[in-house]
């Protein structure tokens, strides 16, 4: 089948544009990644310096591949990064959309590939459990109940692609910071430094200028992982413990 | 000229080994680690458990990735398990039979004493990893659950959904990010090494590209860890991430250290098959399916295309359970995946290409119900179903092997060190522990092995005769002249002017490998595939086309750089396969088979390690040989009838 790609392209000749790329040739068992590979085979053959986006493992956990297509991060399926959406599901002739993730605290590299180097430094803030090496004891000495370990892993299935600030209005990170406070926050482990926890990696957050939250959950609703919103409703309950209950200053 | 390498394993009895090590193992003093600067290249499992741990030793640690973050690396995708002998199930696991498994799983082609090591820190993994907040899959009296995978009669995996690579990728990533914040590890996202520094015959740095900007710079330290994975995708076509590589491995090679095994490659026997020419990867689906789902494919060859559900039981050949009845569907991934191949040659396969076979899980979800099934394995059937446009509960998936793993690497000794002094490799990126063909589950268990419990000591024994040393200078002759090589070949890249896509060639390479180096392998076919990537070659450097320029992020200049170092090992792959004059494990040269089909090793020639030594462009590659000592297992002919 034939479609039509408008593609935001940065950086080079191009000052921040849509060029239309008409009349591709594609197969409806391609995945949409591989749609772009044949775009750029094709720009390669004419000289032209190809489409710049970001992909790695192509199986839809390594978070690296984004994409707004359509006005939707990652495209229209629920649940589904761009690299599993495949053409089966477009019609001849249709027009595709195509940008990057838009967010002050993401800044564009190059044509569809952003800066998301914020999120890692959100982790560092303190989105860990502080155990050296060498220093656990035995797997099973505290036991978890399932459950409990069922919602931790819900929480800390998220890959860390961003589409959750692209898709709020706010280009708010309140999704992604809450999946790892509440990962750690569920599991024992994670206890000793919950309120350190969540009072420095809210700071950092804000401190790399991502939006407040105001409930849109366009979050939930374009998350790759289903990753849901309880998660933000918990890491504010585990904010205001912490500013309650903490001698600890935030930030 | 070929000499017997030294692996360097501990005398005494194999339970003595590593503990008498450690004991004896010159320490660095806290105030001396302050002044010893290391770089770790990568940041998967191997390299952020690594980075993390020397961070914590009080080492001054920068950490190299050409990912925008550390969680993107490959092992991240990993999905069946880890394995540990714990023996939670109290199934009769322990260390010995870990040990035992793995050597007899890699074909008797792994060295003993590591292998033991590897399957004594194996519990200490899953203590850390707990620790640090990996959500591992529970029963509900809140103890870890276990599964059993291919080639081992125990239930001793270890498992977090089918996402078990990602958890434990965030645990180590996690641990990463806490030394970065602490100020011992520096990190470097969007780095990609291109070369290692000599001097003085010592590893003392790299040269690395800033893939944004293109800047080279140069990076100093006392010792350089590769954690660099494999290079499955010199075949083009793998389960791995689109941008793993061989070019930190590559680079070493050249510049002296040996390349262990080469022709060891993983082929995984459940992958989803090949649909068109287009494709630019494979997806894995996990061995752990095969716990529960059984491969089979018509008895006659008319039903191949016939819907497999009106197939009846008579007329479906469960090809593992006839032929290995003592594992079934669970034999080791070399076994499967030849299976498979022999059905398909049979002319038995399934689906359109004719190249798949049938994984079913239709009694599965009869025995368990689909409730039971979906919680294990959901999220791989959506990704099947996501990628084929099939609904896997209904209908019998269609899998067909694919490079997966590459069990070969650069050749290192027991303390994990290359043939240059100074210059270490762990986990995927080493040729150590899996021999001739890795068990499911074992592949996240060395990298984390590596990095988190055996690194952290064995780097130790170099590192304390550096307490002197100083910081090491960067603008020396040896820095100015590996930069200046890499400039010129960067230059001479983008300026190659010609006609054809780098892609194309890497297709191309990829297609030569497959049909040559791949499943069987034959003399004749080795010998024609050196002589096609010799020609590939030339013309690459005569015809290929990379746009855009050096001094800006330019992903076509980096798979050129990484494509021209693939052709270049493909050749030496080759090389290795020619000479191994048996089969064994994943390599199977269709010249030695026993009469069932079965790899037929030959111990008397070939119980060594290949090590290749790089001799410069166009010269012949010298072998040096590391015989494998077996002091404590039987070397028998592997059987799992």
């Amino acid at each position: 089948m034939k479609l039509n790609l408008k593609i935001w392209r940065q950086g080079g000749k191009y000052k921040g544009e849509f060029v239309t790329y008409p009349n591709l040739d594609v197969n409806p068992d391609m995945s949409f990644l591989e749609m772009l590979d044949v775009l750029n085979e094709q720009l390669v053959s004419q000289r032209e310096e190809p489409v710049a986006f970001e992909h790695d493992c192509r199986e839809g956990i390594c978070g690296t591949c984004s994409l707004v297509i359509d006005g939707q991060a990652h495209g229209p399926m629920k649940g589904t990064t761009t690299c599993q959406v495949h053409m089966r599901h477009y019609h001849e002739g249709e027009t595709i959309v195509i940008e990057p993730f838009r967010a002050q605290s993401f800044p564009v590299i190059k044509d569809l590939v952003v800066d998301r180097s914020a999120f890692d430094r959100i982790i560092q803030s303190g989105g860990y459990v502080s155990v050296n090496t060498g220093q656990a004891q035995d797997a099973n000495s505290i036991p978890i109940e399932k459950e409990q370990a069922s919602k931790s892993f819900d929480a800390a299935a998220c890959i860390g692609c961003g589409a959750c600030v692209a898709a709020c209005p706010n280009s708010s990170a309140m999704l992604f910071t809450s999946a790892k406070v509440s990962h750690l926050a569920l599991l024992p482990q994670g206890h000793v430094e919950r309120q350190k926890r969540v009072l420095a990696m809210v700071a950092q957050m804000d401190k790399e200028g991502f939006g407040k939250c105001s409930n849109v959950t366009a979050c939930e609703a374009e998350c790759p992982k289903e990753i849901s919103v309880e998660n933000i409703a918990r890491m504010n309950r585990e904010y205001l413990g912490a500013v309650f209950v903490s001698d600890k200053k935030m930030g | 000229m070929a000499t017997a390498l030294d692996s360097k394993i501990p005398a005494g009895n194999i339970n003595e080994k590593w503990e008498s090590y450690k004991g004896h193992v010159p320490l660095v003093a806290p105030n001396n680690k302050r002044r010893i600067d290391v770089i770790i290249v990568g940041s998967g499992l191997a390299g952020a458990s690594a980075a993390a741990s020397l961070g914590e030793l009080g080492y001054n640690v920068k950490c190299f990735t050409f990912h925008d973050s550390p969680r993107r690396a490959h092992s991240i995708a990993a999905q069946g398990g880890i394995n540990a002998a714990k023996n939670y199930r109290n199934d009769g696991d322990s260390v010995y039979r870990l040990f035992y498994d793995t050597i007899k799983g890699g074909d008797f082609r792994a060295r003993e004493g590591n292998v033991h090591r590897l399957a004594e820190v194996s519990t200490a993994i899953i203590d850390q990893c707990v620790a640090q907040g990996v959500p591992f899959a529970r029963e509900y009296g809140g103890l870890l659950d276990n599964r059993s995978f291919g080639g081992t009669q125990v239930s001793r995996t270890f498992y977090a959904r089918g996402q078990t690579g990602q958890q434990l990728l965030i645990g180590a990533y996690q641990a990463l990010s806490r030394q970065v914040s602490l100020g011992t590890v520096k990190l470097y996202n969007r780095h990609e090494m291109l070369d290692t520094v000599i001097v003085d015959g010592k590893c003392r740095g790299i040269i690395v590209r800033n893939l944004l900007t293109g800047a080279i710079e140069r990076h100093s330290a006392h010792a350089v860890v590769l954690c660099t994975g494999g290079y499955g995708n010199v075949f083009y076509l793998s389960t791995n991430a689109m941008m793993c590589n061989t070019t930190a491995a590559w680079r070493a090679h050249r510049r002296g250290a040996y390349f262990g095994n080469p022709c060891y490659t993983q082929i995984h026997p459940t992958c989803i098959p090949v649909s068109g020419d287009y494709q630019s990867k494979l997806t894995l689906m996990s061995e752990s399916l095969r716990n529960d789902g059984r491969c089979w494919v018509p008895k006659k060859a008319e039903d191949r295309l016939k819907d497999p559900r009106q197939i009846p039981e008579e007329d479906r050949d469960y090809y593992l359970e006839r032929r290995y009845p003592a594992f079934g569907n669970l034999v080791p991934r070399d076994i499967a995946s030849r299976a498979a191949k022999v059905a398909c040659d049979e002319g038995l396969g399934v689906g359109k290409s004719g190249l798949a076979v049938y994984l079913d899980f239709a009694d599965a979800i009869k025995r368990k119900g689909r409730a039971a099934v979906e919680a294990a394995y959901g999220n791989l059937f959506d990704m099947y179903a996501k990628i084929t446009g099939e609904n896997p509960y209904e209908v019998p998936m269609r899998i067909y092997p694919a490079v997966h793993y590459t069990m070969g690497g650069l050749w290192v000794d027991y303390e994990l060190m290359t043939s240059i002094p100074g210059l270490y490799a762990c986990g995927e990126a080493n040729f150590s522990d899996h021999g001739a063909n890795r068990l499911g589950a074992s592949a996240l268990m060395q990298g984390l092995a590596d990095g988190y419990f055996v690194l952290p000591y064995t780097i130790g024994s170099y590192l304390s005769k550096e307490i002197r040393t100083g910081p090491i200078p960067t603008n020396t002759p040896e820095f100015d002249q590996a930069e200046k090589e890499v400039r010129d070949r960067i230059n001479q890249l983008i300026n190659l002017g010609g006609s054809q896509s780098v892609e194309s060639f890497h297709r191309r390479l990829g297609k030569i490998m497959w049909d040559k180096c791949g499943m069987a392998r034959n003399a004749e076919g080795l010998k024609q595939a050196i002589e096609e990537i010799k020609a590939l070659k030339a013309e690459f450097w005569k015809d290929a086309f990379v746009p855009g320029s050096t001094d800006d992020y330019n992903p076509e200049l980096e798979k050129a750089w990484r494509v021209a170092d693939f052709i270049e090992l493909g050749e030496l792959m080759c090389r290795d396969a020619l000479h191994r004059n048996e089969s064994c494990g994943g390599h199977f040269r269709e010249e030695y088979q026993t009469d069932k089909g079965e790899a037929e090793r030959d111990d008397k020639n070939f119980m060594y390690v290949a090590a290749w030594e790089w001799k410069g462009e166009g010269a012949e590659p010298t072998l040096h040989k590391e015989p494998l000592v077996y002091e404590e297992i039987e070397v028998v002919q592997r059987s799992y009838e």
